[in-house]
């Protein structure tokens, strides 16, 4: 099964970079986002927390830009069923799920460099704790991104409907992470913020249970 | 898979399928086995590509079932996939990467290693070797329905299910095609749903849609 995956999400990657679908607009939207919020504040001091909430909103906003490509270009392009005729629903999510996965790492990335180059308040005392949160978030904002991005391929409003429906699936996990990211710029110990840390892989996998449960559904019927 | 010289069977039972208020078709009782050719016909809209679709797992029926059956094992609802090749005008490969990369990749896909051998060979047979590494958003829509079959053969699929195999081709392609489908029968189960009669003089039984509406 991982080969197939793999296979899938080397199609996914090589397809992305002839066709430019999910690229461009991402990093157009984030540079545009950023800009937007340093306008906005203009000469304005703002709390060093303020910008710890601000990141975690620009993240929420391209990954709702972003992440549904996968599936929405499937379904825009009519190549579901070919997908379907190819290989088993678990394969095509997990295939779906890697792609988003390395996506989303990557636009984050690039938010969390920009944003550490445009704003001086945003400085993390606590960088080991704030990797591990950052990569336990982006799993989950991943997951979720993509069984949400499966479910709303298949309707007509497709760009309003992804974020009305993934705001409240990932609202516990966004608060959790703007939560600690404001521990992580006051410069949190690892003992202080364990059980938040705890709540954050229990989603990543809850919300991977509940992905591999349901996309059979999604896809196949 | 596994027992490869084993009969293959396609077992309708009691199949029908309504959208919505529309009875498509209705308690279609219908046995396919290997090796044969069967047809299945009737006039738009009585439900050709529906039955065909149901037959492959792309959608549910509304009542009854289809099983695949490899020798006396029954083939998992998830696995038969890979026992089928699928070939219609519907079927949309991705217009941004070559012929050859489209099967390729759907063949790695389906976690099978490309025969290249076999592969070329598929290519010179429907006529498409020589633009194999062009853009399929380049091709005609003839030269699409060629993709197609190559799709469906790659894997050396049991059963083929071909809803109106011939459309878009032209004369040279049609042959084509129907020397395909006497090649394959010998070993194969295929399935033709078209209202061509051309199509379905290879048919050794065939199923009339329109009869199955009561």
């Amino acid at each position: 099964m991982l080969k197939s995956s793999l296979a899938l999400f080397l199609k996914d990657v090589y397809s992305e970079l002839r066709t430019r679908y999910a690229i461009n607009a991402l990093v157009m939207f984030i540079i545009v986002t950023i800009s937007v919020i340093l306008f906005s504040i203009g000469n304005e001091k703002i709390s060093d927390f303020l910008t710890g909430g601000l990141f975690w909103v620009v993240i929420f906003f391209s990954a709702m830009s972003g992440l549904s490509r996968g599936f929405v270009s499937e379904e825009e392009r009519g190549t579901v069923m070919t997908l379907q005729l190819t290989a088993k629903s678990s394969v095509v999510f997990t295939g779906k799920l890697f792609f988003n996965l390395i996506l989303g790492f990557s636009m984050n990335i690039l938010i969390a460099l920009l944003y550490a180059v445009v704003f001086d308040t945003f400085r993390i005392s606590s960088l080991g704790i704030f990797v591990c949160i950052f990569i336990l978030g982006n799993i989950g904002l991943a997951v979720s991104s993509t069984l949400i991005a499966a479910i709303i391929s298949k309707a007509n409003s497709k760009g309003t409907l992804y974020p009305v429906l993934s705001f409240p699936i990932l609202l516990p996990l966004m608060m959790i992470l703007v939560d600690l990211t404001k521990s992580c710029m006051g410069g949190v110990i690892l003992q202080e913020v364990m059980v938040e840390i705890a709540i954050l892989v229990c989603y990543d996998i809850i919300m991977l249970a509940a992905s591999y449960l349901l996309f059979e559904f999604i896809w196949e019927y | 898979m596994t027992n490869e010289k084993a009969v293959y069977s396609l077992s309708i039972e009691n199949l029908t399928k309504i959208f919505g208020k529309r009875l498509i078709f209705k308690n279609l009782q219908k046995e396919f086995r290997t090796p044969g050719i069967y047809g299945i016909s009737g006039p738009n809209g009585t439900g050709k590509s529906t039955l065909v679709k149901v037959m492959a797992g792309l959608i549910s029926p509304t009542k009854g079932k289809v099983i695949h059956k490899k020798g006396e094992s029954v083939i998992p609802y998830e696995e038969i996939h890979n026992y089928i090749g699928f070939a219609a005008p519907y079927l949309v490969m991705y217009d941004e990467f070559s012929a050859i990369e489209n099967i390729n990749y759907l063949l790695k896909i389906r976690g099978r290693v490309p025969d290249k051998e076999y592969i070329t060979s598929l290519f010179k047979q429907v006529n498409l070797f020589e633009r194999k590494d062009d853009i399929v958003g380049t091709y005609s829509s003839g030269m699409k329905q060629r993709l197609r079959l190559i799709f469906a053969l790659a894997h050396d699929p049991d059963v083929l299910l071909f809803d109106e195999p011939t459309s878009n081709l032209d004369e040279a392609g049609k042959e084509v095609c129907y020397e395909i489908v006497k090649n394959l029968s010998k070993d194969k189960m295929i399935i033709l749903a078209s209202n061509e009669q051309s199509d379905l003089v290879l048919c050794e039984d065939i199923t009339h849609l329109e009869t199955y509406k009561k």
